[in-house]
């Protein structure tokens, strides 16, 4: 198996390389014999890929602890489940995972344009297969997950497998880190697609905005994977790491909401372009930065080159990132420059009070916001370069500037859909205007008089009700104007707005979800912890809520011991509960892992941790009271329902207009 | 059209300026210096104060847990370094006898170094146990 999977490898070096010159050539000089040629590779890509990645599973599942990754990441007593997963869990076998993810969407782009873009494909799969190319390259020479885990000195392989592996590292070993990878890299690499086709456009001059409308879709399908991954990944760190919180702007999470940033200004001002023909470079430029920045963020993930609890060892897959995204960088934005002419705007900005200019400030202040994050997250390596020292920034420096920014962000969210496309007139603003700022303005003032001082919550709070009213009026005048017109039922009416102008609606859906985040976000302002050595039998309160230990239990199982307290939970004298937070130690990879037990309800979150044995033989149980999490977990929810709202096809009325099939109408 | 961009700029402009201002004031409050244990000891006057980030080896048996916080040293070649923690979350589940931490904190006036946050790694879990030439790269998340 370790040789099929790395002959599969070797294989592929050829086929990329042959696939992407074929694919160039034969758009280039119009020779269709090529272009299939170049399409075939593709193909052939996927299945040698497919190939690896089974040949890699096959190992796992046949505990072949003479490959130095299985060995690594594995141990016989792991749960079957985990021995499928590990496949990512390190970094040879997340690379290969990639670039199979990318291979497959090679295999959906071919397919979904066979018929279609028959003058951008070409390059668009030459562009595919060079990125396969670049990972293939790496997966052989830095990351091999096919290599033996003992060589003699002159790296000839010697048969030695140990009676059992290292092990899975225990924090992985949860539900939410089995879908997390894969949803995160689904995201990443899935914004190869609108690249590929921006590069394609760029380079044949393709008239009109035909690119943009065929790659929308996977635009917003990979942000909606990118989406789902970041918060799952919150999701994990919430519930598996166990210091009681879900972000803590760490290079590897930052890492995933950069392209997420310049992923979310693109959705919008693609609309702009759509609609106006306005933006064309600078919607060149955000698919071009989204991923390189996906790549980007593997990059930080993968090499170690900003020291983070995550990453890996220094390895030297750095130099191979660096190489590509130079590349990347000169090639994408030379062809930007040199095709500045082709970018012209069809039109300009006719006033600060506009739809168009609401979509101005929404990319202006998502690209900062980008910027900010990157610039704190290099910190470290640029200070070292620069002044010598390595200097951190911490959490504050982040705070300090998205919060204000994500409130800024979050008013838009109100205040845009409200504005009129070209101008605005004020007494039209005033209309729609009114309602939610008088229901934020009740809101603020009825929360300030309920003792809530903190200064960004109390905004965050006001301006979720403004939002929020907005998003309810839009669903309420659509409706309106179907039941009057059309004499529809209110539920007919809605499920009708949906269904005709589904990215429109599903939009709304999507800024609802956002909502509900940010005031999970919130929350965070009033958070409490404390932690006490508690012997059976012992109490502790914290915000209301007493816990008293009931008895403490040690018991093993094949993977791991623990130590375990069972601990009740009352609220102002009532029980609401009885839960068991534990500590493990895994044997395989020696190594202990607290398993948190929460209690989660709309108000607040009780978040119980074994920190430890105490001094006495008790247990040190830490606990966190943090509002509002639970809505967080939710708005992720509506968010991406939202999202796949979006992704519906538009239904029409009537009688099929011909050729639109490509439009969707207006948008929010 | 011309005013119109004035505008745009303008508005441009007051975004830039209040990041900027935020970042300048943020990045003052949040920055931390690195420095390895054999670093700290040839500093020594000169670091105290200053919020620093140190790295080291948790040395074997310095684990205790005492009224006051936890006590441990991290270690580096010869140097070593008395580190108390006062943070409020509980420490990783990679902070152990050997493993390679990173603390956040300041010296106090006994040299002890004052940690509100630690970071920690199994730094020998995947060295080259079985014998040879084949660590892997690494432990982590994806």
């Amino acid at each position: 198996m370790n040789e099929l999977g790395s002959l599969a490898l070797i294989t592929l070096y050829p086929v990329t390389l042959f696939g992407a010159a074929a694919s160039f050539l034969g758009g280039h000089n119009r020779r269709e014999g090529l272009v299939s040629a170049g399409e075939r590779s593709l193909v052939v890509s996927f299945l040698l890929l497919t190939l690896s990645v089974l040949s890699l599973v096959v190992l796992f599942l046949k505990n072949n602890f003479s490959n130095a990754y299985v060995a690594n990441h594995s141990n016989i007593d792991l749960p079957t489940f985990y021995k499928l997963t590990a496949l990512w869990a390190g970094q040879e076998g997340s690379l290969l995972f990639w670039n199979w993810l990318l291979s497959l969407y090679g295999i959906a782009v071919l397919w979904s344009n066979r018929n279609r873009n028959r003058d951008l494909m070409p390059y668009v799969t030459a562009i595919l297969l060079v990125s396969a190319f670049f990972f293939t390259n790496m997966n052989l020479l830095a990351a091999n997950p096919f290599r033996p885990l003992v060589m003699d000195h002159a790296g000839t392989p010697i048969p030695y497998a140990p009676p059992d592996g290292r092990g899975l590292n225990p924090l992985l070993q949860h539900p939410a880190m089995v879908v997390h990878p894969p949803v995160l890299y689904l995201g990443f690499v899935g914004f190869v697609v609108p690249f590929a086709f921006a590069l394609a456009a760029l380079w044949t001059r393709a008239p009109g905005a035909g690119w943009l409308l065929a790659t929308r879709r996977w635009t917003l399908f990979a942000w909606l994977f990118l989406s789902g991954g970041i918060l799952l990944g919150a999701r994990w760190a919430y519930v598996e790491l166990g210091w009681g919180g879900y972000w803590a702007w760490d290079p590897v999470e930052n890492a995933s909401l950069m392209p997420w940033l310049t992923g979310t200004a693109l959705l919008h001002s693609v609309i702009i372009q759509e609609k106006r023909g306005m933006l064309k470079v600078w919607n060149a430029v955000l698919v071009v930065t989204t991923y390189l920045l996906c790549v980007f963020g593997t990059f930080l993930t993968r090499s170690g080159i900003v020291s983070s609890v995550h990453a890996f060892a220094q390895s030297p897959v750095g130099h191979y990132f660096v190489g590509f995204l130079a590349l990347g960088v000169v090639f994408s934005f030379g062809l930007i420059w040199m095709r500045r002419e082709y970018l012209r705007s069809d039109a300009t900005l006719d006033s600060v009070l506009s739809r168009e200019s609401s979509f101005f400030f929404n990319n202006l202040v998502f690209l900062v916001s980008c910027f900010a994050v990157l610039w704190g997250t290099l910190f470290p390596v640029l200070s070292e370069a620069v002044r010598g020292e390595q200097i951190s920034v911490g959490p504050p420096y982040f705070n300090r500037i998205n919060v204000p920014i994500g409130l800024f962000l979050l008013f838009l969210t109100g205040f845009a859909p409200l504005l009129a496309w070209r101008r605005t007139s004020w007494p039209s603003l005033r209309r729609s205007f009114a309602w939610p700022a008088a229901l934020m303005l009740a809101a603020g003032t009825i929360l300030f008089l309920l003792a809530v001082r903190a200064r960004y919550a109390l905004i965050c709070f006001s301006l979720s009700v403004f939002v929020a009213t907005t998003i309810l009026m839009e669903f309420y005048r659509g409706g309106r104007v179907r039941r009057r017109q059309l004499g529809e039922s209110w539920p007919r009416a809605l499920a009708n707005l949906f269904l005709r102008n589904p990215r429109r609606y599903g939009g709304y859906v999507v800024h609802f979800g956002v909502v509900l985040l940010f005031v999970g976000f919130a929350g965070s302002s009033f958070n409490r912890s404390r932690a006490e050595e508690l012997s059976p039998g012992g109490e502790m309160a914290i915000a209301g809520y007493t816990l008293r230990v009931e008895n403490l239990e040690e018991g093993e199982t094949p993977n791991y011991d623990f130590a375990r307290a069972r601990v009740v939970l009352e609220r102002r004298g009532r029980p609401v509960g009885v839960y068991r937070p534990e500590r493990r130690f895994y044997y395989a990879s020696e190594q202990p892992s607290t398993e948190v037990e929460i209690h989660s309800t709309v108000r607040e979150d009780i978040y119980l941790v074994y920190a430890s044995t105490g001094e006495k033989g008790g247990a040190v149980i830490q606990v966190y009271r943090n509002p509002l999490v639970l809505w967080v977990w939710v708005g992720g929810i509506v968010l991406v329902l939202g999202g796949l709202i979006c992704l519906v096809p538009m239904r029409r009325e009537g009688p099929p207009i011909p050729k639109a099939s490509e439009s969707e109408g207006g948008a929010p | 059209m011309r005013p119109m961009r004035g505008r745009f700029l303008i508005g441009t402009g007051i975004v830039l300026a209040a990041v900027l201002w935020l970042a300048f004031t943020g990045f003052d409050e949040g920055k931390a210096y690195y420095r390895t244990v054999e670093e700290l000891r040839e500093e020594g006057e000169a670091s105290a104060g200053k919020r620093l980030k140190v790295g080291g080896n948790v040395e074997a048996g310095s684990i205790v847990w005492k009224e006051d916080g936890l006590h441990f040293r991290l270690t580096q070649n010869e140097a070593s370094l008395p580190v108390r923690y006062l943070g409020e979350a509980p420490v990783p589940d990679t902070f152990k006898d050997g493993s390679q931490a990173v603390v956040e904190g300041t010296v106090a006036s006994d040299g002890t170094l004052e940690a509100v946050k630690i970071q920690a790694k199994c730094a020998s879990k995947y060295e080259a146990e079985y014998g040879g030439e084949s660590a892997g790269a690494g432990d982590s998340r994806s």
